[in-house]
């Protein structure tokens, strides 16, 4: 039998349509450049365990331009992963209530981001001065 | 009925959102842009050394295990799912592919990190 001839809507480039669909799609895409990044340090542990000279040829490349160019467009999607992981959170987190009512979306929100920040200036004190 | 492994991988997504939203861009900013330019962070801060003795630690093995098995296992839950945004219907070998490649990862640093000593 033949197939009937109906209208199918053409999804190519169905992202492109909506302003809110291109943000998702740039959050998607800040996996790949987290994916690369977390290739990069394995990388590095493996030349680590190679010895000094490996390790450093490793720290090489990484001070190299394409790299550094690399490193700030993985700095801006995977922050822009952080801003909407939080902003989302009221959603995905379990159901907390305190004294009956839900806590506002704007804690677990704020509170996010707060933790974020905690966590970075964290790690930069341990990095630099520890 | 056959179970479902979205709990499994969605767990494991989820952990890795949620250190990845805490510290990925901090490491990204330490490790890829400002000790290698040595700016605000003297170089010396991933010196092989210093380097050397926080992988040689049992916490900084830790660490260095959960940052790049959660974050790769984050990703590859993102990169699978976001293929078919794209058009691309890759089914279990797309699957397998993403989730094994984040396992093999994961396999081979806690591999570097044991060859590594303590």
């Amino acid at each position: 039998m033949a197939q009937a001839r109906t209208y199918v809507r053409p999804m190519q480039g169905w992202w492109r349509r909506n302003p809110y669909f291109v943000r998702y799609m740039i959050r998607e895409a800040s996996s790949v450049f987290l994916a690369i990044y977390t290739l990069i340090l394995l990388v590095g542990l493996l030349r680590l365990t190679q010895g000094e000279a490996a390790y450093e040829g490793w720290r090489a490349v990484l001070g190299s331009p394409p790299s550094i160019l690399f490193h700030w467009l993985a700095l801006l999607t995977v922050g822009y992963h952080a801003y909407t992981w939080w902003k989302v959170a009221p959603k995905t987190a379990p159901d907390i209530r305190i004294g009956g009512r839900p806590l506002p979306e704007i804690a677990i929100t704020g509170g996010g981001w707060a933790a974020t920040v905690v966590a970075s200036v964290l790690v930069y004190v341990i990095v630099r001065w520890m | 009925m056959k179970r479902s492994n979205e709990p499994l991988f969605w767990s494991l997504f989820g952990a890795g959102g949620v250190l990845s939203a805490l510290i990925a861009p901090v490491l990204i900013l330490i490790t890829g842009i400002i000790a290698p330019i040595g700016v605000w962070m003297p170089q010396q801060a991933l010196s092989y050394a210093r380097v050397l003795a926080f992988a040689t630690h049992w916490f900084g093995k830790l660490l260095l295990l959960a940052v790049i098995a959660l974050f790769l296992f984050h990703a590859v839950h993102r990169i699978y799912h976001g293929m078919h945004d794209i058009g691309v219907h890759g089914g279990t070998a797309a699957m397998t592919a993403c989730y094994g490649a984040a396992l093999l990862g994961t396999v081979a640093a806690a591999y570097l990190l044991l060859a590594i000593g303590f």
